[in-house]
């Protein structure tokens, strides 16, 4: 072993050992899937660059961040979190640090399922021991087993048969401690034609660092419609690293729109896997300045015929900032007729900002319509002239045109408080890039 | 019209400006007057749209010469948003799409805008509202146009009543239209010329860059002058343009060079 894994190794068992491990449950299967993530951590190393799926992405400076065990005790109000509500949301689930904040949420246990999954585990064990991690693979990857070793509390949304919820969920991560790591889990069970919009959301109290590294599992049975929005507001020195597997039954609907705009470093990794006649979109904006680093990978993965993917992936890359997106899209061998479109833009607004995109089409069948394409441009002086030229100023303009470009994702939000918070956080911050 | 006494709007005096070091006007020289309207014709690739986007305040052009004073004062000193709020207005030959920005936004913000820098009250969504929706009734506008993005999936005639609605808009001292009229058909030339008539005043001036002679049935300019590699060759009254019509640029063309060689 060369020293750097040997150190890369021994830093993923301090984050092992670092914190205290959940006690035993009842569920012995819940002790397996937990030891053998232990098991499996032990064996892997912190991803570096020489890694190709982290080719772009230098995570060291995670690895230099003292991180202490978490103080369990939360004892945040419901005034520390209102600036965070989402109005339309009826039901809410909050994890402060990782750990589920009855006090703060608003569960829903009847038919509808939405709650700390840990209180439920005996009254579910079966559906539960069937779908838990066994959609977020933890075999190669560090992170995911990480999260599944500490699996304790999560949000579990399960939703029955038909059953279409109007008003959206919220999923509220917050980070309140410093320099502490949390491991949100969620999990999301929908039965056939349910229909619902969740959404996921990470967002800090405080500016120093700390690391985030969550695992979600989203389960749509056939005809299930379901809208993912993912929104990570992590603060300034954060890390935050995801991973999130859709698995799409036969004709089922997932669509998501991400957006990055927080975090030093972040890393979403969104393998959606697509039975026949599914269908999805898998929209993102990643919005960063300074020295951020945002990283988005997304898999979708045709493994059946008749499926159509939607991909509109944008970033608005300020300060000295960089943006990865790695795009891949597999067409399996007999996953004839499928339908499938990426894009991807990026704005850099300065000349340090800078991209790294890589799409990657992968096409193992004959019958298929798959396009892609991507730019990579500064904001159109034609443009900001022609709104100098109506009495705007020049950083108004600019900033217009950015906030444009930007909103064509924020738009695809179908939660109208959020999309307008969200548009409103975007102006802010185009408005001070300049 | 020509008004007797009236105040001098622009004052181009040997202006040069060349892009990328090529020069594109020569010594250009043009003087408006309120109350005038103004017609530059000339060949493609005289200079027209070069010389209103120089005035505009475009950052592609270099002005290698020339001053150009607008109601006394010295335009070139001015950035472009300056220019407009203190009363320049230029009408796009190739108005762009701005995705993203809904056109009702853009309209009130830029109204606002300028309306605060001349020390007017700013109007508010619904106020503004009402005075826009009264101004595209005089361009027989749409109301949807208000909900989309500004230019977005116009159509050229449509993008061009966009300019209109927004010189009615920022009521202008000095309007500049390069080749609003390409592009329309008959009726809707009809209705902008209306627009733009029912805006000409006695205090501001219009200049409308164009190849036809029709645009200039509807609007009559009491100057036409004839650009010709980055200068004006000839000025005369709306007669010209007639002549135009009829026999082509080439023996201006001609005139102009025969004089040259006889004042050498
Ligand atoms: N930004 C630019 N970069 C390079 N060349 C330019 C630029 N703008 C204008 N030119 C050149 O300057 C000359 C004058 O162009 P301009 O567009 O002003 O002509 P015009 O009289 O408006 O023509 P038209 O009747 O076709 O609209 C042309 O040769 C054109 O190619
Ligand atoms: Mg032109």
């Amino acid at each position: 072993m060369s020293e750097a894994t040997l150190s890369s190794s021994s830093y993923l068992q301090s984050l092992l050992n670092g914190q205290a491990r959940p006690a035993a449950s009842t569920q012995v299967w819940l002790n397996q899937l937990r030891s053998s993530a232990v098991e499996t951590v032990s064996e892997l190393t912190v991803p570096t660059t020489r890694d190709e799926e982290w080719r772009f992405t230098d995570i060291s400076l995670l690895t230099k961040v003292s991180l202490q065990p978490a103080l369990v005790s939360n004892n945040l109000t419901a005034a520390d979190i209102k600036p965070f509500l989402i109005k339309e949301a009826t039901t809410r689930l909050v994890f402060v640090d990782g750990v589920y904040a009855p006090n703060l949420s608003t569960a829903a246990k009847k038919e509808i399922v939405v709650s700390n999954l840990y209180s439920e585990l005996a009254k579910n064990s079966a559906v539960l021991q069937q779908h838990l991690g066994s959609h977020a693979e933890i075999k190669g990857n560090a992170f995911t087993a990480l999260n599944t070793a500490f699996l304790h509390d999560a949000a579990l949304i399960m939703l029955p048969r038909n059953a279409t919820l109007k008003a959206p969920v919220h999923l509220l991560f917050i980070a309140s401690q410093k320099e502490v790591v949390s491991y949100p889990r969620t999990l999301v069970l929908a039965d056939n034609g349910c229909e619902a919009t969740i959404v996921e959301d990470y967002v800090s109290l405080q500016d120093e660092a700390y690391f985030t590294n969550a695992v979600s599992e989203f389960v749509l049975a056939d005809n299930a419609r379901l809208h993912h929005i993912r929104v990570q507001r992590e603060g300034a020195k954060a890390f935050h690293i995801a991973n999130c597997s859709a698995i799409l039954s036969r004709s089922s609907n997932y669509q998501s729109v991400n957006v990055a705009m927080g975090a030093r470093i972040s890393r979403y990794n969104l393998n959606i896997r697509m039975a026949e006649g599914a269908e999805c979109s898998a929209d993102g904006l990643a919005l960063i300045k300074n020295r951020q680093l945002a990283d988005t990978h997304t898999f979708i993965d045709h493994a059946q015929a008749h499926g159509i993917s939607r991909q509109l992936h944008k970033c608005i890359v300020g300060g000295a900032a960089h943006a990865v997106f790695n795009g891949k899209i597999m067409v399996r061998h007999g996953s004839q007729k499928t339908d499938s479109q990426q894009s991807n833009h990026t704005l850099l607004l300065t000349d340090k900002a800078h991209v790294d995109t890589k799409p990657q089409l992968e096409i193992f069948a004959d019958d298929v319509k798959c396009t892609h394409g991507a730019t990579i441009g500064q904001l159109d002086n034609e443009e900001v002239f022609y709104l100098q030229s109506r009495g705007l100023s020049e950083t108004l303009a600019r900033n217009m045109l950015t906030y444009a470009f930007g909103a064509e994702i924020i738009e695809r939000i179908n939660v109208n408080s959020l999309k307008h918070s969200l548009e409103q956080t975007v102006l802010e911050q185009t408005s001070t890039q300049l | 019209m020509i008004y007797p006494n009236s105040k001098t709007i622009l004052e181009v005096r040997n202006l040069c400006a060349s892009v990328s070091g090529t020069p594109i006007l020569k010594n250009m020289n043009f003087t408006v007057k309120s109350g005038e309207v103004h017609a530059i014709m000339g060949p493609n690739g005289s200079g027209k749209s070069t010389f209103s986007k120089v005035l505009a305040g475009h950052s592609d052009y270099e002005i290698t010469g020339g001053t150009v004073l607008f109601e006394g004062k010295d335009l070139l000193e001015l950035a472009p948003e300056e220019r407009a709020r203190a009363g320049l207005f230029l009408a796009f030959q190739y108005p762009i799409e701005i995705p993203g920005v809904g056109n009702s936004q853009f309209l009130r913000l830029t109204y606002n805008t300028v309306q605060s820098h001349r020390g007017n009250e700013e109007l508010d969504p619904l106020e503004f509202d009402d005075f826009v929706r009264d101004k595209m009734k005089l361009l027989e506008m749409r109301e949807d146009f208000l909900d989309r993005s500004v230019n977005a999936g116009f159509s050229g005639g449509e993008k061009k009543r966009n300019e209109i609605l927004q010189m009615a808009l920022l009521e202008p001292r000095l309007a500049i239209l390069d080749e609003t009229d390409s592009g329309l058909d008959i009726d809707a030339l009809r209705i902008v010329s209306k627009g733009v008539n029912h805006l000409a005043n006695k205090d501001n001036a219009i200049v409308l860059v164009t190849h036809y002679q029709r645009l200039l049935d509807y609007i009559v300019p009491d100057f036409v002058h004839v650009m010709e590699a980055g200068r004006i060759i000839k000025s005369g009254g709306k007669e010209l343009a007639v002549e135009l019509e009829t026999r082509g640029y080439d023996w201006v063309s001609d005139e102009y060079k025969a004089a040259s060689r006889v004042a050498a």
